[in-house]
């Protein structure tokens, strides 16, 4: 069955609290969940009270404040701070996000973080991202052809093709739709999930592609793709303003074309 | 187990390249509903409400004999078809997977048999 309770040792207890220096008259709360695989104990809620005169605007300089300045054991992923390398995807008040491109002030009060919903914890707020890539693996995301490339020139491609393409290149893996998604929760060792999907999708619509058969082939299965029910959570939460949703909707459009049209 | 690679774990067995079927016939039948629906609104109303006599004389009429057959056969198609598709989303032990989706198919199969029995009887025996 759909695991709908959790294995005891994923019960969360109260942690520490590391009140802001005295003095302090632009305080903020950060509830951050905390788990070390090596200390043998549950997932603990750290509480942090912040200085949000001397913080950046974003939910991740809070994090980085956090480490650098009051606890250097808080551990998560980060890289570019701007919202394209897809890394500090975590759960900000119940919503998968980037943290780097939230701003601490679109939430009303105390702010709280968790990992990515569904996914194995590797540490604090690092999730096991392998059967994700993995998945994105198996769609073979890039271009493949027989006939060969122009000698002299690249494979060309009309404006209007390249529009098609809107939308869908702009995704950086960051795996909060696929993560926010019920159906990826209960089956995602054979769903491919939203992410996955888009970017399918994504090859799907390229006008250089020449397998766009064999692709529709590989996601015509009622695991791979047909657990979308069309839910929405992934177009809700993509926090590059993507539509998942619409491109999985334009994939099962292409396979009842295949079959009727 | 442990020592696949993570790829080979998320091909699996593969794509079963079916699926699309399934999906389209459960839009059908969903669309077929829509004015299917609205015939059996007239048709509660007169059953809760009409002579049986009255009922069974209404109902003989081809137009509405086909509106019963035709409710009855999307009905229960697209039930059996949904259906499926909740046991796949909750249920993830194999065994009982196939068993539940069996279980549920041929529940349906029987039940538009009985009810079609049932509705030539009543228009044939009176």
């Amino acid at each position: 069955m759909a695991e709908f309770t959790l294995p005891k040792n994923s019960v969360i207890t109260e942690g520490k609290t590391f009140k802001a220096p005295a003095g302090t008259t632009n305080i903020r709360r950060f509830e951050v969940y905390r788990w070390d695989p090596d200390s043998g104990e549950n997932p603990r809620i750290d509480n942090y009270e912040l200085d949000m005169d001397n913080c950046g605007p974003m939910v991740l300089d809070a994090i980085l404040k956090i480490k650098n300045e009051i606890d250097s054991t808080l551990t998560f992923r980060r890289s570019c701070r701007e919202g394209v390398c897809g890394s500090c995807s975590m759960t900000v008040n119940g919503i998968n996000t980037l943290a780097c491109t939230k701003a601490i002030d679109s939430y009303p009060d105390t702010i709280k973080i968790f990992p990515l919903p569904h996914m194995s914890v590797i540490k604090d707020l690092v999730a096991d991202m392998t059967h994700f890539y993995a998945q994105y693996a198996s769609i073979k995301p890039w271009i493949e052809t027989q006939t060969p490339a122009p000698a002299d020139s690249e494979r060309l491609q009309s404006k209007e093709d390249r529009e098609k393409l809107d939308g869908l290149y702009e995704c950086v893996m960051c795996a909060c739709c696929s993560t926010s998604c019920p159906s990826y929760w209960w089956n995602s060792e054979r769903y491919l999930g939203p992410a996955v999907l888009l970017q399918a999708y994504r090859w799907l619509v390229d006008s250089r592609d020449e397998t766009t058969g064999a692709r529709l082939d590989e996601l015509e299965d009622p695991f791979k793709l047909y657990r979308c029910h069309t839910i929405m959570n992934c177009t809700d939460t993509c926090p590059k303003g993507l539509n998942p949703a619409k491109a999985i909707a334009e994939t099962k459009k292409l396979l009842v074309q295949r079959k009727l049209g | 187990m442990k020592y696949r690679s993570p790829l080979a774990k998320a091909v699996g067995l593969g794509s079963a390249k079916t699926g699309t079927s399934h999906w389209w016939m459960q839009r059908v039948t969903a669309v077929a509903l829509v004015p299917l629906s609205f015939w059996l609104i007239i048709f509660l109303d007169l059953s809760l409400n009409a002579p049986y006599q009255e009922m069974v004389a209404w109902l003989s009429s081809p137009l509405n004999t086909l509106g019963m057959v035709a409710w009855l056969l999307a009905v229960f198609y697209h039930a059996a078809l949904g259906l499926q598709v909740v046991i796949e989303d909750y249920i993830a032990a194999e065994g009982v997977k196939i068993v539940a989706v069996w279980t549920v198919n041929l529940g349906f199969l029987l039940l538009v048999l009985a009810a079609l029995i049932a509705v030539f009887r009543t228009l044939l025996i009176g």
